[in-house]
């Protein structure tokens, strides 16, 4: 705290509460409409606005007797943990070269690991319906899966890229002067250590998957997500279900973020290597 | 050092290398062949042929769109920097340490929050009769037409980049050596200008590739030109999924993608140069 302190010789009461009003301003915009889709999805007027109507489930029922809602959330489950399984593998496997190995060609390596993110979706989603098309892995769940996994790989590979590197190097190359095999280093002491990252990274990559709309609309064909089921909620009928739909789901990545938070940061503080295997 | 290569090192590097290839390099360069095929009774057939970019290049409409997306984009992307500079200054310099986490958590919860969901929410406040309209009305103004304009697509690309502006320009806000600050006060460097000369340089970096970010997110969008600015002005990606989604008209659909990727390049180039301009490393 020292820094901010020393700041202190030109500080100026009115600016420091004017920023602060600043930020609450900054936030009110982002969590405004977060916050309208709460509270609209408990109410019961068909065209949401103030005043509110009186409180209903009645979104909440909609949703829940439409079968098409319930396959596009069995689709999107489906799809989602298994991307964040072989997200998070692939991910692991990239972290863990850039971590050990040196090599020709790495900068192209992990450019590849990493800029998929950065293509806009839209041409993402066209290129892989084209392609997927072509080689006839279109129109179904595992073309979302594998579209999915494209970008989700970076997110684990960065998040558990973070905990290698927080690791002592010395401590695999200890493991393989003890006799253990680079297998057995891996096994007791590698992945022990990353533990609470792959986990934490799984959890991230399935919240992308399950909010991801515009590959998955490109590419699924009949097999809708639930976020392209929502898309063609906003194409059709503009109806409050969006709301009960949104905050469903809101509520469900939020847990698993939280989930990979409490991983990273409460569990990552202590490093255990091989004790509790 | 050990050998680089060995069927231990292959079994975790390979994976990914083999997936990124195939899924995504591949379906990008599959885009530049694709551009080239032509379309005849509704079927697509390989060819090597640039009617596709005659075709496209020659229509007025896509250079309008071409304008429309890169100026709106731009927009988007110095109103984004502009307004969350004040607010992750704010969060760097004048929070503090846990005030600070908890910002930063708080701003990483709407990259899990549906985007979809968001600007539909964002129609409930614009429409005619929608929240912002009827608090109007109770001071007696308006309604005024909200939805379907520039205005409310620039809302939406808001809405989709300024989390992640601030995210960015507080990653290195917070690493400014603090010492330059308390140099430039100390030079009597009044408040502003230790902003604009001591502040602002040093975080060149970080606060153009937010920039840059906001700019490629708002590109490529399809959601908010749509939905909140009703389809109209055209853009890029509206013209992409019209022309994908109606007809088999694939190929130039790839045609824009590729003038998007592009202009993308074009302008992340251009934006890395400027950010590292006159530094050494």
């Amino acid at each position: 705290m020292s820094a901010t302190d020393t700041a202190n010789i030109n500080r100026n009461r009115a600016i420091d509460v004017a920023l602060k009003v600043y930020i609450v301003l900054g936030y009110a915009f982002v969590f405004a409409p977060i916050a309208a889709s709460f509270v609209f999805s408990f109410n019961s007027d068909r065209f949401p606005s103030i005043p509110l109507g009186h409180f209903s489930l009645e979104w909440y029922q909609a949703v829940a007797s439409d079968p098409l809602v319930w396959q596009g959330l069995r689709n999107t489950l489906f799809v989602g943990v298994t991307v964040g399984i072989v997200a998070t593998a692939l991910g692991f496997g990239a972290a863990y070269t850039d971590y050990r190995y040196r090599f020709f060609g790495k900068q192209i390596y992990l450019a590849l690991a990493l800029l998929p993110p950065t293509i806009p979706v839209i041409i993402l989603g066209l290129a892989m319906l084209a392609y997927l098309s072509r080689i006839n892995l279109s129109g179904n769940a595992l073309s979302v899966i594998i579209a999915h996994v494209v970008i989700c790989a970076p997110f684990a590979m960065a998040i558990i890229r973070l905990r290698l590197s927080q690791m002592d190097p010395d401590l695999e190359a200890a493991a393989w002067n003890l006799g253990a095999s680079e297998w057995a280093a891996m096994r007791h002491v590698i992945v022990p250590f990353a533990k609470p990252a792959i986990l934490g990274a799984l959890f991230i990559t399935m919240a992308v998957s399950f909010d991801e709309f515009a590959i998955a609309w490109f590419v699924s064909g009949l097999n809708e997500t639930l976020p392209v089921k929502v898309l063609g909620f906003l194409q059709g009928q503009v109806s409050p279900r969006i709301n009960a739909i949104g905050t469903f789901v809101f509520v469900t990545s939020m847990s698993l973020v939280i989930l990979a938070q409490l991983l990273l940061t409460g569990r990552g503080q202590k490093a255990r290597p091989a004790a509790d295997e | 050092m050990r050998r680089p290569i060995s069927l231990y090192g292959l079994t975790f590097s390979l994976p990914l290398l083999v997936w990124q290839v195939l899924f995504f390099v591949f379906p990008l360069v599959f885009l530049i062949a694709l551009s080239f095929w032509t379309v005849k009774n509704f079927r697509m057939q390989p060819d090597f042929d640039s009617v596709n970019w005659a075709t496209m290049y020659g229509r007025s409409i896509f250079w309008k769109a071409y304008g429309t997306t890169f100026a709106m984009a731009a927009a988007a992307s110095a109103l984004a920097s502009a307004l969350a500079f004040p607010c992750s200054y704010a969060i760097s310099f004048k929070l503090s340490d846990t005030a600070r986490r908890w910002a930063v958590f708080l701003m990483v919860i709407p990259f899990f929050t549906s985007y979809l969901v968001r600007v539909y929410s964002w129609q409930i406040f614009l429409s005619d009769a929608g929240i912002i309209n009827v608090m109007l009305g109770w001071v007696g103004l308006g309604p005024y037409a909200l939805l379907n304009t520039v205005g409310a697509t620039i809302i939406g690309y808001l809405t989709l980049t300024f989390p992640l502006v601030v995210l960015l320009q507080l990653f290195s806000l917070v690493f400014i050596d603090r010492t330059l600050i308390e140099a430039a006060h100390n030079l009597r460097c009044g408040r502003l200008r230790t902003v604009f000369t001591v502040v602002i340089p040093s975080a060149r970096v970080g606060l153009v590739v937010a920039a840059l970010f906001a700019f490629i997110l708002s590109f490529g969008d399809f959601v908010s030109p749509i939905y909140l600015g009703g389809g109209d002005p055209t853009t890029l990606s509206i013209l992409i999924t019209d022309t994908t989604k109606s007809g088999q008209q694939w190929p130039r659909a790839a045609v824009i993608a590729l003038t998007m990727i592009g202009t993308l390049l074009v302008v992340a180039f251009a934006a890395v140069r400027f950010a590292y301009k006159g530094r050494t490393k």
